[in-house]
């Protein structure tokens, strides 16, 4: 069973090159069974890969298949080979499940599109990436998948290409996106130099082998890779081309926007962990780029009007958890907040993209309200999603997810209590703008009633995920609730477990307590300010200080007007400038004077007896003179 | 007596079409695909023959080898011979050779005889240039490329083709000059300490003189390879000649000519002058980042279609130079797999580019615009190759910029960041071509014809060739693996004091 792993990454592969081939031929609906056909295969093999794992554990807790040696030259040989492990198990088991779901949501919710078959073998090229990355057993394989996957986002960004804003919005995701892959790329030749692999387990022995804790080239390794992580996963200082990217098709926005793509920048620090528990200071970094991130992301997210660029910036700042968790040492609370938030953030986009069709593409939510009677499928469900992403205490699987993250980085001896502090305003402003769509969007007076239907394709995705949504969490019980970590369990056999700091484990139940109250908190202010009270709201940001705050936090804390000015700009003035090739120039200047000598030389050519005689005495002259004085 | 073939097929097969096209223009176009469908052949039996025991290190240097005294008094031999580095570039040569013919099909209808004529006698000289392993005979195909080339761009070329075609033969013929003065000096010097007179490249190999003499003499060589290859800054012949050339002339300026800089670079200069090489690579790895870097910067700028690919000829050239100066096995492995993917996804682009141009009349990417709709087998193509020319894993640039850079970070790792960060500019204008040229809205009413059967086997060889390069490249690396032996491990030359 296990030797079937291959086709796991293999199907979603062969479903892309049928459709490049011969999806203008295919009908719709054979562009359907095979696009999303093809990942549900997939699928079901993951799932019986993962019942055999489960069931019969192979003898060092992973499986590996080598296919065949990429290439082989002067003692660097990377291999083309998959490795399963619990890690890459429960990635592939969502990647898989929650793509086949987001494939069967599309083929109801591409169906007028000219290009579905394009649409289809993009995203089935995505899966297929995607799975590669998991699977990677070696980095410079994983390096393959990691800009495959790029390069899918880039193109489904860019899908419906004939408007320039989104063909360029695709543009700037993979531009943005390769600055970090460029950093990672030299981060690989420094390990490729320095430990002579690229296998990532042989890598990580070798690591520990040879580099002392905090030396300096596990330092820069790190460094280079977290550059790599923070341009895929959309976080501080590489954030700017997530919100944009939601100029996709919603299904993109859901697959690769938030479920899978942006959180391979976890998966790559999860995977490497070794060589940042080497360098200390820099898995600081990444906890502070969480924090950071999910912060700024999150006050972002409050003052949106368009309901993707809420849930954009969402995703942004739930990675930035995910971020502080792998910061503090919390690897497993890092997968298991990325498993929760796939099914809610997925669901959630979703269930926005029920709505914005059925609004005749209206995106605005203060254009929207009173829905939730003329669209109740998508309302039921949003709310369940919501309500995981606000972490409403006990019933949603965003609260047991969020619950870890926040408890880990009291107690792990490389978190603390200003991290801490960080992640609970965090969950507040999550719960308040995870709630003021839910209100801006669904309650309130009825704008305008949507129209047309949605069939079963679209309600059943949503249903399947918002089951997730809240059944989700309980894998993983805290302590305090029953104590049965059995996600947590599982993942040991990949991921250490936290290391606590002995001091400030006694208070625990009274930090799960605050937090519960923080989001249910957060909930009240969202229902104050956006339904009960919206006067109130309109008084507090009408002085000016507060509108530009407003404004400032709305447009992303002014990254994408300071790239500009410092990078953008310079770059296409001296490109500007040096259209014509400034180099050309000196060798026009060696033609230009050759022109010149040859004019001045034939001027001389005059026929003029008495003009030559002239230049002859004088010549002689002007010799002579040398002769005699020199 | 193969490697003699592999000259004279295509050397004759031009001649006969010139002769043929008094008869129809279908049978130079016929007569020109068979002469150098021939030489790919015959290079494709003898890499296949050649798998195997030939390619073991230490089973003597050549595959094949024939080696006739020529002009006696002077010791100059017609001795061709041919090891795996230039037997990929003769496949090379043989399948571009092939893509070529095929692309100037309906593109050129005027003097078709005179045209398929100059096309094979570029090719049997660059065959001739790969394979001559005396330097006269060398120099005799060296200058043999050059006039066909000049009459193609100044005769079939486009608006500025008589500027460009001047420009191009300057250049070259100047840097070529240097380049015989080396030969000469070398011959001398060799004649001189040792009493024998040769052109041998393997007798020169050991000649013993003095590092000054040596530094010039690399110099000479180093001159007229860094002109064709091209090395900023000696490189503003090149956009003019490729955007000028007509689609045939621009595939085999840019996927074989500049590759003799390179070849040559790597057959002469390397083992000829290894320490005077070893003294000037800091030079040459800097001209070759600056290069990556500012040829990328360049191709963003261009509005033309063709300048815009000439330039990233520029930047990915660059990461030849620095691969083969770093010397590293993995450096030169990436350089040798950079000329060849360069030879092939860059040849793609022009014929793509040609293809374009036939259709709209136009190299100006700000009237183009949306050809998606009409063009979906263009598009996907151009984005296709535009991916492969900016390293997309998965295929063969990837796997040679890799290597160069891999290669080189144990010699200086500033180098390969600097050179690194052109990844990120050649994204830069790889995404802007497709998105100006398919994207957006439609630009005028005009249906733009789609690539037809012929248009697209050529782009499927070439789309296989470069997948198959970046899965398996193992298959490129075995061939050139024994050469690049013999130029890391070969032994250095004593000096003796100036």
């Amino acid at each position: 069973m296990l030797g079937l792993l291959w086709l796991v990454p293999a199907v979603p592969f062969a479903g892309a090159l049928v459709l490049i081939l011969a999806g203008a031929r295919l009908r719709r609906t054979g562009v359907a069974v095979v696009g999303a056909g093809s990942v549900g295969v997939s699928a079901i093999i993951a799932a019986l890969i993962a019942i055999r794992f489960v069931t019969l554990p192979p003898a060092e807790g992973f499986f590996t298949q080598r296919l065949w040696t990429w290439i082989r030259v002067g003692g660097f040989a990377p291999e083309i080979a998959l490795r399963l492990d619990a890690l890459s198990l429960v990635m592939v088991l969502v990647v898989t499940g929650v793509g086949f779901l987001i494939h069967l949501y599309s083929t109801a919710f591409m169906e007028g599109d000219d290009g579905y078959s394009r649409f289809f073998a993009y995203m089935n090229l995505f899966v297929g990436m995607m799975l590669v990355l998991l699977l990677a057993d070696d980095l410079l394989l994983l390096y393959l998948g990691w800009e495959g996957v790029g390069l899918c986002s880039y193109l489904l960004i860019g899908f419906w290409y004939r408007d320039p804003v989104n063909a360029n919005a695709g543009r700037k995701a993979f531009i943005v996106t390769r600055v970090g892959d460029t950093a990672m790329a030299v981060g690989l030749f420094l390990l490729v130099t320095r430990l002579g692999t690229l296998d990532i387990q042989g890598l990580m022995q070798r690591a520990v082998d040879q580099w002392a804790i905090g030396s300096p080239l596990a330092v820069a390794v790190a460094a280079l890779l977290l550059a790599g992580a923070v341009g895929k996963s959309a976080q501080l200082p590489l954030q700017t081309w997530l919100p944009d990217a939601m100029a996709g098709p919603t299904p993109v926005s859901a697959l690769i926007h938030a479920a899978t793509m942006v959180t391979a920048g976890v998966y790559l620090i999860a995977r490497t962990h070794v060589l940042f528990t080497l360098a200390p200071s820099v898995q600081l970094a990444v906890a502070i780029i969480g924090a950071a991130t999910l912060l700024l992301a999150g006050c972002s997210a409050l003052t949106q009007h368009d309901i993707k660029r809420v849930l954009a910036y969402s995703t942004i700042s739930q990675i930035g958890y995910m971020f502080l968790a792998l910061g503090v040492g919390a690897w497993s609370a890092a997968i298991f907040h990325f498993m929760t938030h796939a099914f809610f953030k997925a669901l959630l986009f979703l269930a926005a993209g029920v709505v914005i069709a059925r609004m005749d593409d209206e995106h605005d939510m203060f254009k929207m309200g009173g829905l939730r009677h003329d669209l109740p499928v998508a309302f039921w469900t949003f709310l369940a999603g919501a309500a995981s992403l606000a972490a409403l205490p006990l019933v949603t699987a965003g609260f047991y997810s969020k619950d870890l993250i926040l408890v880990e980085t009291w107690s792990s001896v490389l978190g603390g209590p200003w991290l801490w502090i960080a992640g609970l305003v965090g969950a507040f402003l999550t719960s308040i703008y995870a709630f003021r769509m839910v209100f801006l969007t669904f309650f309130g007076t009825l704008q305008k009633p949507p129209t047309g239907r949605s069939g079963w394709r679209l309600h059943v995705p949503l249903i399947i995920l918002a089951i997730l949504a809240v059944v989700g969490g309980f894998v993983e019980l805290p302590a305090t609730l029953g104590d049965r970590p059995y996600f947590s369990d599982f993942l040991h056999a990949a991921l250490p477990a936290v290391v606590n700091d002995a001091a400030r484990a006694g208070a625990i139940a009274r930090l799960q307590i605050v937090a519960g109250l923080v989001s249910i908190a957060g909930i009240y202010v969202a229902w104050a300010l956006f339904l009960r009270h919206r006067s109130l709201l309109a008084r507090l940001t009408r002085p000016r200080p507060a509108r530009q705050l407003h404004h400032f936090w709305a447009a992303g804390w002014g990254f994408d007007w300071l790239y500009n000015v410092v990078l953008v700009q310079p770059f296409l003035w001296f490109v500007d400038v040096d259209r014509r090739d400034a180099i050309d120039r000196v060798y026009d200047g060696i033609a230009w004077s050759a022109r010149a000598g040859w004019r001045a030389l034939s001027a001389t050519e005059t026929g003029r007896v008495r003009t030559y005689a002239t230049g002859l005495t004088l010549g002689a002259i002007v010799i002579t003179a040398i002769v005699i004085f020199l | 007596m193969t490697l003699v073939w592999l000259v004279v097929v295509p050397f004759v097969a031009g001649a006969a079409a010139w002769v043929a096209d008094r008869w129809s223009h279908a049978w130079p176009r016929w007569i020109a695909l068979a002469g150098i469908g021939i030489d790919l052949a015959i290079a494709v039996t003898l890499w296949f023959g050649t798998s195997g025991a030939a390619l073991v290190p230490g089973a003597g240097p050549w595959l094949a080898e024939i080696d006739v005294r020529w002009i006696d008094a002077l010791g100059i031999h017609l001795h061709f011979a041919i090891d795996g580095l230039s037997l990929l570039l003769v496949l090379l040569t043989g399948l571009l050779g092939v893509l070529a013919v095929a692309a100037s099909w309906t593109e050129i209808q005027d003097r078709v005889g005179a045209f398929h004529f100059q096309l094979l006698w570029i090719l049997s000289g660059l065959i001739g240039v790969f394979t001559a392993m005396d330097l006269f005979l060398f120099y005799f195909f060296w200058e043999m490329m050059l006039v066909p080339m000049f009459f193609l761009i100044g005769i079939w070329g486009h608006e500025r083709r008589i500027y460009a075609a001047t420009k191009f033969f300057l250049f070259t013929q100047v840097s070529g000059l240097l380049m015989l003065i080396a030969i000469v000096a070398l011959y001398i010097v060799h004649g001189r300490a040792t009493g024998t007179y040769t052109f041998d490249v393997t007798a020169l190999a050991g000649t013993p003189m003095s590092s000054t003499m040596s530094w010039w003499l690399m110099l000479g060589f180093f001159g007229a390879f860094a002109v064709k290859l091209p090395m900023v800054p000696l490189h503003t012949w090149l956009p003019d000649a490729h955007t000028e050339a007509p689609t045939a002339g621009s595939v085999v300026l840019a996927s074989l000519l500049l590759k003799t800089g390179a070849y040559g670079m790597l057959r002469f200069v390397l083992p000829l002058f290894r320490d005077a090489a070893a003294s000037f690579a800091p030079v040459a790895i800097v001209l070759g980042v600056i290069g990556v870097v500012y040829g990328a910067a360049l191709a963003f700028g261009q509005t033309d279609l063709k300048r815009l690919v000439a330039y990233t000829s520029v930047s990915h050239m660059g990461f030849v130079l620095i691969g083969i100066f770093a010397g590293t096995t993995i450096a030169l492995q990436g350089a040798i797999l950079q000329i060849l993917c360069h030879g092939l996804s860059t040849g793609a682009l022009f014929i793509l580019a040609g293809a374009m141009q036939e259709r709209l009349h136009t190299r100006e990417m700000g009237r183009m615009g949306g050809l998606w709709a009409d063009a979906p087998r263009m598009g996907g193509m151009t984005l296709f190759f535009a991916l492969a020319s900016m390293g997309l894993p998965g295929l063969g640039n990837f796997i040679a910029e890799f290597l160069v850079l891999a290669g080189t970070y144990r010699v200086s790792p500033i180098a390969t960041i600097v050179a690194s960060t052109g990844l990120i500019v050649s994204t830069v204008y790889a995404l802007w071509l497709v998105q100006a040229a398919f994207q957006g809205p439609r630009h005028g009413t005009a249906r733009l014809r789609d690539l037809g059967v012929r248009e697209m086997a050529t782009m499927a060889v070439l789309v296989a060739a470069l997948v198959w390069i970046g899965l398996y490249p193992q298959s490129v690396v075995d061939t050139a693996s024994p050469a690049i032996a013999r130029i890391t491990s070969a032994p250095r030359v004593a000096s003796r004091a100036p």
